[in-house]
């Protein structure tokens, strides 16, 4: 049997990812594939978030404690990392490609002068390995090769549609006391401000998006009175935050934030690349564009074809009859 | 005060990007080419904290790329960067991330040797093309020096760094000493557009160039492609506001109503 394959089980102040089902699978899929057992690194939350993982497959999970280790901090969670794969031999290290997946497992690869490759779609394990990786975003894919012993590996999100739990047993737990430095000790949180309640732009099942076809600031109030009648979120492009329309907290893209929900509504969004990949994991999108051939009525499932200022109110009056009714 | 910013050169975003005919890399015929948008924010929030400092101080802008590279050189130039430098990759193509992390730090360590260390080293997030995630990373761990990425905010003042970045839950809050490295996000700052003036004195700057030759990592590029799009029509509910019935229906099927 080979090394087991490691998955970075990401967790804030103990509160497991939502996200984890995601590596959880694509690792157990990769374990089997190897003949591997599938074991879960977890650097300084409590233990008891072991129970957590049972019944998904997780043979061990591997503690990472350290008394001055109170919260996140990339440095120290890499350099936990790196000491479970020195003490225990993986055949390969996954995490999820969130911001702190690709950020812990830069350090970690920095620390152990590894090659990392980041936002996988696709692995192979072979001589070398060879992977398929998005680019731009994912509007582009590139095919690679992976030239060493121990591959450290980020999987794209929203890639791997998690198996569901069974009712196998809870992991056995293995605890590391590692050795920090006062560096790495110093680059945790410090503190944090303003945790926000409710949706999130992340987590909303519907976002009603406006893009540069809104035409200001005050346009938008037609697509906030849409989101709250759907419990959902406004979010905006790239057009919009650079004209100063909105706060860049509810950009959706390449370079804001990517998003999932249930339906996405995009009101005069052009859906150019760096949108599109922030948008595309949407199940469902409805375009709302004067532009029939606009790239995004064009990919979206469902279009209107008008003008966002009479339709967004229309549908929100609808919606309102018909509970009125 | 001494900022150094690492960017790159990348197609615009928002273009629709080629690939070319041996399929490792763009097809960059009709492509317009950019800062990539993080490190467009970082050159803005090095020149911003220059600003803010009572002792001044000066902002180099540093990219590894082609020849060409010198129009992102510039354009910082022409927003407030002070001195610009250039690591060629001669004949074309891309480092990987590793070899990019060395050539780089090769270039720091020379920089420093010359003019003195910088308090501060800001990289990008992440590209908007390789997005790698990981060469600031690298770059801080070889140069021994602390790294916060994602950075919404920096506050600097008696050699600390504050950095603020949003999560899902909240802003995480971070102190760390200088010297260190900070990877910036969008939506920092919005970026200045060019002053004449400024234009006209970025085209006077003398780019400093420096060559190395880093040994290649491990990841390499065998082929770039473009995933296999859903031939999918919409479904069109109408036009104008008369459509909203349709819409509605559509929202109840989604049980999201």
């Amino acid at each position: 049997m080979s090394g087991p394959v490691l998955i970075l089980c990401e967790h804030d102040g103990g509160v497991i990812s939502p996200e984890l089902e995601q590596i959880l699978t694509a690792g157990g899929r990769l374990a089997q594939r190897l003949d591997a057992p599938l074991e879960a690194v977890l650097v300084g939350a409590e233990e008891a978030v072991v129970g957590a993982l049972a019944g998904r497959g997780v043979q061990v999970v591997h503690h990472v404690a350290h008394p001055e280790l109170l919260d996140y901090g990339p440095a120290a969670w890499g350099a936990g990392l790196a000491a479970v794969i020195e003490g225990c031999g993986p055949s390969a290290v996954l995490a999820l490609g969130t911001d702190r997946g690709n950020e812990v497992m830069a350090h970690t690869a920095s620390r152990m002068d590894l090659p990392l490759a980041t936002n996988c779609v696709e692995v192979t394990p072979a001589i070398p390995w060879t992977l398929t990786r998005v680019q731009w975003g994912g509007s582009l894919l590139e095919d690679c090769t992976l030239d060493t012993d121990l591959p450290l590996l980020t999987m794209a999100r929203h890639v791997t549609e998690p198996d569901p739990p069974n009712s196998g047993p809870a992991p056995l737990l293995r605890t590391w006391s590692v050795e920090l430095s006062a560096a790495e000790l110093a680059g945790q949180v410090q503190a944090r401000e303003s945790v926000e309640q409710g949706v999130t732009l992340a987590t909303a099942a519907v976002v009603v998006s406006g893009g540069r076809g809104v035409g200001s600031a005050e346009g938008f109030t037609v697509l906030e009175d849409l989101a709250g009648l759907l419990s959902g979120r406004v979010g905006c492009s790239r057009a919009v935050t650079n004209n100063g329309w909105r706060s860049h907290t509810d950009q959706v893209g390449q370079t804001g934030t990517r998003i999932a929900p249930e339906l996405y509504i995009a009101c005069g969004i052009s859906g150019a690349v760096q949108h599109w990949v922030g948008a595309m994991a949407s199940k469902r999108i409805l375009a709302v564009n004067t532009d029939p051939a606009a790239n995004m009525v064009v990919k979206a499932d469902y279009a209107v074809i008008g003008d966002l200022h009479e339709i967004v109110p229309a549908i929100a009056a609808e919606i309102r009859r018909r509970r009125s009714g | 005060m001494r900022i150094l910013v690492c960017v790159k050169r990348v197609p615009a975003p928002g273009a629709r990007i080629g690939i070319s005919d041996d399929e490792l890399d763009v097809d960059s015929t009709h492509l317009g080419f950019t800062t990539s948008p993080h490190e467009e924010c970082a050159v803005e929030a090095a020149v911003c904290l220059v600003e803010g400092a009572e002792e001044g101080g000066d902002v180099v802008v540093l990219t590894a790329g082609p020849p060409a590279a010198e129009e992102q050189l510039r354009y910082a130039a022409s927003v407030g960067a002070t001195e610009l430098v250039l690591v060629p990759i001669h004949g074309g193509g891309s480092w990987d991330p590793q070899a990019t992390a060395r050539a780089l730090t090769d270039c720091v360590t020379a920089l420093e040797a010359q003019d003195g260390p910088f308090d501060l080293i800001l990289f990008g997030n992440e590209s908007a093309d390789a997005g790698g995630y990981q060469v600031g990373v690298r770059v801080a761990h070889a140069l021994d020096r602390p790294m916060v990425n994602g950075a919404k905010s920096i506050e600097y003042s008696d050699s600390v760094v504050v950095v603020r970045r949003a999560t899902d839950r909240g802003v995480e809050i971070y102190e760390i000493p200088t010297p260190a490295v900070v990877g910036v996000r969008e939506g920092i700052n919005l970026p200045r557009y060019p002053t004449m003036r400024g234009r006209l004195a970025s085209k006077k700057i003398t780019i400093t160039t420096f060559d190395t030759f880093p040994e290649a990592g491990g990841l390499q590029r065998r082929r770039l492609h473009r995933p296999a799009e859903t031939a999918s029509e919409p479904i069109m509910l109408g036009g104008g506001p008369d459509a909203a019935s349709a819409v509605v229906d559509v929202l109840e099927e989604l049980g999201l109503t």
